[in-house]
């Protein structure tokens, strides 16, 4: 009968639990779902992470390679981030060009990267105006329900901790780089931003990290991304109902607590791998 | 073209827009048509529907609403594509879409000159041009956006120079019944103060916006009438 009633009455099975300050899933309204981290899973990429958030998976690989810095900013690096979301995640999505939900996500993660400046791109430089990095980090969802901006900020930052840049030297008479991959040195993490997103159901009740189901009923969606020192790098809310500034303090309070929980993970996950090897 | 200047001040928060100004059925085709100024910043707002949609596009209880913004010069990127998404939402949470449940909406924002503040622009052109296609909503909705500069003002409507001058950038939607942000979007880094300050300054301007709609479509009517 429990079935039959969430799979016709998808909005009424779950404003039935919401009326009792709890979720389908047995969550509290304010409580997100278990967080685990994995990092270095890819061998073959300078730097990674896997993460998940409840169901929802996301893998982050960072390659690097040589290029040459722009007129505009001969100083400067490149960090390229991609977020893709395959058919293989879930049915919403098909293949071909990547959708409006792909996009957008792609393009909050590198205004992240440039408000957070969680890794400045001036480090990334060589040789001024001749030579610096270019960093992909590619995000790619293997499981989605929900939640796609928290979990891709998670294996970003955990995967930029994780990479290891190796040394380059100019050499002066050929003016060739030369790579020496047995020399490397971690890349230098400035901030660490975290982000935090919020679900309004039936323009009123708040909850955060929402699953699939959950996202596809709620009236709008918000991201609030942290840093340690409690600053805002973002607060994302690509619109929906409306929110007074009250409510939206109460989602900036939440996600100060949850960077703090992210930050407690990440520094034991590393540490763990670094004890290990 | 109707053009008004808005300067006020009140709260001890100084609250300056640049001249605004707006036509409403200006093109032939559209069911909905406006252009909207603010300053140097100018953009072109089309409506077509409630059309006929696509099978694969089709809402069963609701009209199916579509966002394309085209750019001054080259093709749309990724940023236009996350603009599309702030807009589309934005007016969905506005229009009555309900009222057309299986039909279509496509909304073009031709961006005519970028000066600053385009993403607030496209709000309102959006918002004018819905209006004028007659369709039903609950709200109107107003785009502003402020600039935190290196010292920690805040500069409402700020122009392209300003904005690259900013230490944060911060877009809103701000409702007309309860003066709530339906839609946020921020670059740069900012203190929590800072954000509820912008949030106090826009409803504040969106006051003076709102005003400007009214006073735009009272004498766009006063001939007619």
């Amino acid at each position: 009968m429990a079935a039959g009633f969430k799979t016709a009455e998808p909005l009424e099975y779950h404003r039935s639990f919401l009326k009792e300050n709890c979720r389908p899933d047995g969550r509290e309204l304010v409580e997100f779902r278990t967080t685990t981290l994995n990092i270095g899973s890819i061998s073959t990429a300078e730097g990674s992470a896997l993460v998940k958030i409840g169901n929802t998976t996301v893998i982050c690989g960072i390659k690097m390679e040589l290029a040459n810095p722009s007129v505009e900013a001969p100083n400067k690096g490149y960090i390229v981030p991609n977020v893709d979301l395959p058919p293989l995640c879930s049915s919403g999505f098909r293949p071909g060009a990547p959708g409006e939900q792909a996009q957008a996500a792609s393009q909050f993660m590198a205004d992240i990267i440039e408000s957070s400046e969680v890794v400045k791109t001036e480090d990334l430089c060589i040789e001024r105006g001749k030579l610096c990095w270019v960093l992909y980090c590619d995000l790619m969802c293997l499981d989605y329900d929900g939640n796609l901006l928290d979990t891709c900020t998670i294996a970003l930052l955990a995967a930029l901790k994780n990479a290891q840049l190796p040394e380059v030297t100019v050499n002066a008479e050929t003016s060739l780089p030369e790579v020496d991959l047995k020399k490397r040195k971690p890349l230098q993490i400035h901030r660490h931003p975290v982000a935090s997103s919020f679900c309004v159901f039936d323009n009123s009740i708040l909850i955060v990290d929402p699953t699939g189901e959950e996202e596809r009923l709620s009236t709008a969606q918000l991201t609030v991304v942290t840093d340690e020192d409690g600053r805002l790098c973002s607060v994302h809310k690509p619109g929906g109902t409306s929110l007074s500034g009250e409510r939206l303090q109460e989602c900036i309070s939440r996600a100060q607590v949850r960077h703090r929980e992210i930050r407690k993970l990440i520094d034991k996950v590393a540490q763990s791998v670094t004890s290990g090897k | 073209l109707r053009t008004t200047m808005e300067v006020c001040s009140s709260d001890g928060f100084n609250v300056t827009l640049r001249e605004f100004g707006c036509e409403q059925c200006l093109l032939s085709r559209p069911d909905g048509s406006s252009s909207f100024i603010q300053g140097d910043t100018s953009v072109l707002a089309a409506v077509y529907g409630p059309a006929e949609v696509k099978v694969s596009k089709e809402i069963y209880d609701r009209a199916t609403l579509e966002v394309v913004i085209q750019t001054k010069v080259g093709l749309p990127s990724v940023k236009e594509r996350s603009q599309e998404q702030c807009v589309r939402e934005t007016c969905e949470a506005s229009l009555l879409s309900s009222l057309h449940p299986r039909s279509s909406l496509t909304l073009i924002l031709q961006v005519l000159h970028n000066d600053g503040s385009l993403l607030s622009c496209f709000l309102n052109a959006a918002c004018m041009a819905f209006m004028d296609a007659g369709l039903p909503m609950s709200c109107l909705f107003c785009g502003v956006t402020c600039a935190i500069a290196s010292d920690g003002q805040v500069i409402t409507d700020p122009t392209a120079t300003q904005e690259k001058e900013s230490r944060a950038l911060l877009t809103f939607a701000i409702d007309s019944t309860e003066q709530k942000v339906l839609m946020s979007s921020t670059k740069g880094s900012f203190s929590v103060h800072e954000l509820q300050e912008c949030i106090a300054i826009s409803q504040m301007a969106s006051e003076k916006i709102f005003q400007f709609y009214r006073e735009s479509v009272q004498r766009r009517y006063s001939k007619t009438l």
